[in-house]
């Protein structure tokens, strides 16, 4: 008897399970068609594989391109505007799988989520595809997202091809510090996409041993490192290039110093993990290589 | 022993203690160095890998974190005196929010250069700085001719919270990226990697220790009463002045040279008064030696402990000074 009972609650629970897990999947996603995006890279991307004209909301920082700025602002990654995002009525909204109070509350409003996941992989380059080819089969541009995917690869491929085989300079990847001084300096370490873009781009990394996505770098760890290369992105554009340069003189005997192999690139491509990843293992490319480009 | 005895004792033993720190600091570091070669002069200086980080890296960081640490634990016993309050710190009177403010802007609109060659960043804070103890030292007057160490109080910790709101609605207002900025702005950091930030800092914090040599007397009265000090001779509202803006000075150039280093303010005079007592004589002196000693020692393991990664010194700061100062309440008991 009591066997019988307990088979019984276990059909029980397996067709439970059988229902619910056929719930989502019987009103099976059509094309959404009023997306809002917080994230700046997922915002690309969606404009990028042509679901742009039905993004309806975009985070405060998402600056590129310049149509997504024309969309209804819902807020970003710490304060993402809950009232105004479901005013919008979405059928998708792409969040950060950390904003678990934003997830909480569209669940509670019934509206499908596309989680965003900030890779911290050693090849987060990859992730950046792969994350377009997933986010098109979500919005249902399964092959512009292809598309756009390959593109990506078959560029990137064709960048590290250039540069294979080329000696690798030990690089110092600097994405912040402060105007004109050499304090607070922040760099890549060793996982995260701005590691992957370098070491795409024929450079290696001088914090390869330090297991995180950034370091502080002080004027001694500078020093003691050596770099070959020094490559700053996300600069401010409010001071000038020989200003800014300036204040690595002090450090004379870093050889990227001496060298003078020092560069800025500048534009936000190069801090956004979206599709224009590409060109931004290019251009930091030519700069690590510029014999490889001529 | 005769006080000009005691007086000598403190100075030369806390003196002694903090050069030995201040000596042997810059010997430790997140990277072996091979010392010979730091001070062989054959070696062009643009080569020397280990002279550039004794002399770049280290030794302006080791002077900063001495500048920065005296200013701080000296400060703290004025305001302490002053305000007859032995929980007072360099930060109560809203010195610290100021320069904070001020910091937080020039990061956030990412001001690129300042007056003469100093960057935005200190530049910002110590006009800050300086903007609050302007404010606070309006209102404290207004009410009355001297100054109103109640009204001193009750504006210092409005203008505190003020300021920090102030600072919230730049932080919101700002792109996430410079928000991780600013709040480690927040921590300390003393790599300075030049002696300019040093010199600059010089003149302020030069003006400051100057007044702070005549005040130890007066403060001695001034900590019992207003009534006991004017019986005694001491002109009330020229020494609280005095006390009042030398020691607010002295913070806002510290903050702006190191950022707002928490608890050497309050764990360094109160530590020095169990070793020395109470005349301000010996504890102003003491203090400011121990205050440079504490924050070298706190900086040096700042940044070694962990090595390559860094911890913010103020960190360090508060999780050595924290429990000590609960320790030190107990037992006061």
């Amino acid at each position: 008897m009591a066997a019988d009972k307990k088979s019984i609650v276990l059909v029980v629970i397996i067709a439970l399970f059988a229902l619910c897990s056929r719930a989502p999947t019987a009103q099976a996603p059509a094309a959404p068609q009023r997306i809002v995006s917080l994230i700046p890279a997922v915002t690309e991307m969606l404009f990028s594989i042509g679901a742009g004209p039905r993004v309806i909301g975009v985070g405060n920082f998402d600056r590129y391109p310049p149509e997504a700025q024309t969309r209804t602002k819902v807020g970003g990654l710490i304060d993402p505007d809950i009232e105004r995002i479901i005013s919008l009525k979405p059928d998708l909204v792409a969040v950060y799988a950390t904003q678990t109070d934003l997830r909480t509350q569209m669940e509670r409003a019934r509206i499908p989520v596309y989680l965003y996941q900030h890779s911290v992989d050693p090849d987060a380059v990859a992730d950046i595809t792969a994350t377009i080819r997933s986010l098109s089969k979500r919005v249902g541009s399964e092959r512009a997202g292809e598309e756009l995917a390959r593109h990506i690869d078959d560029d990137i491929a064709s960048t590290r091809r250039r540069v294979a085989g080329k000696p690798r300079p030990k690089t110092l990847l600097v994405f912040g510090r402060d105007a004109e001084t050499l304090r607070g300096i922040y760099a890549s370490g060793a996982v995260g996409f701005l590691h992957g873009m370098l070491d795409a781009a024929g450079g290696a990394n001088v914090f390869a041993d330090v297991n995180r996505q950034s370091i502080q770098a002080t004027t001694e760890l500078i020093l003691a490192r050596a770099p070959e290369v020094i490559v700053e992105i996300g600069i401010d554009t409010a001071s000038s290039k020989s200003r800014s340069l300036r204040a690595w003189a002090v450090l004379g005997s870093v050889p990227a110093v001496r060298t003078h192999r020092i560069y800025q690139i500048r534009g936000d491509e190069m801090m956004n993990p979206g599709p224009r990843v590409a060109r931004a293992v290019r251009r930091m490319a030519e700069a690590l290589h510029p014999e490889a480009f001529k | 022993m005769s006080i000009r005895r005691r007086i000598a004792f403190t100075w030369l033993g806390f003196g002694a203690g903090a050069f030995v720190v201040c000596l042997f600091a810059p010997l430790i570091g997140s990277t072996s160095i091979d010392f010979s070669r730091v001070f062989d002069t054959s070696i062009p200086f643009a080569d020397n890998t280990d002279a550039q980080i004794f002399f770049v890296a280290r030794l302006p960081r080791v002077l900063a974190g001495a500048m920065v640490g005296a200013a701080l634990a000296a400060a703290g016993v004025v305001f302490q005196a002053l305000l007859r309050n032995p929980l007072a710190t360099p930060f109560t009177l809203g010195v610290s929010a100021g320069a904070a403010l001020g910091a937080m802007l020039a990061l956030t609109l990412n001001l690129p250069s300042g007056i003469a060659g100093f960057s935005a960043v200190p530049i910002a804070s110590f006009a800050g700085s300086l903007g609050a103890v302007a404010i606070v030292y309006g209102l404290a007057r207004a009410r009355r001719q001297g100054l109103s160490t109640n009204v001193l109080l009750l504006a210092g910790v409005t203008l505190n919270s003020f300021f920090s709101a102030l600072i919230l609605f730049v932080q919101f207002l700002a792109d996430y990226t410079q928000t991780f900025r600013t709040v480690r702005w927040l921590m300390g950091d003393l790599d300075v990697s030049s002696y300019a930030p040093l010199i600059a800092a010089v003149p302020p914090l030069a003006l400051s220790f100057a007044a702070f040599a005549v005040l130890p007397r007066s403060m001695n009265l001034l900590s019992i009463s207003d009534e006991s000090a004017a019986s005694r001779g001491v002109d009330v509202h020229r020494a609280q002045r005095l006390a009042f803006l030398s020691a607010s000075l002295a913070t806002g150039a510290a903050v702006s040279l190191g950022g707002p280093v928490g608890f050497i303010g309050i764990v360094v005079p109160h530590l020095v008064r169990l070793l020395v007592g109470a005349d301000h004589r010996l504890v102003l002196p003491a203090s400011a030696f121990g205050g440079a000693a504490f924050l070298v020692a706190c900086d040096t393991l700042s940044r070694t402990m962990l090595a390559p990664l860094e911890v913010p010194v103020g960190v360090v700061t508060a999780i050595i000074g924290g429990p000590f100062f609960l320790w030190l309440l107990i037992r006061n008991r």
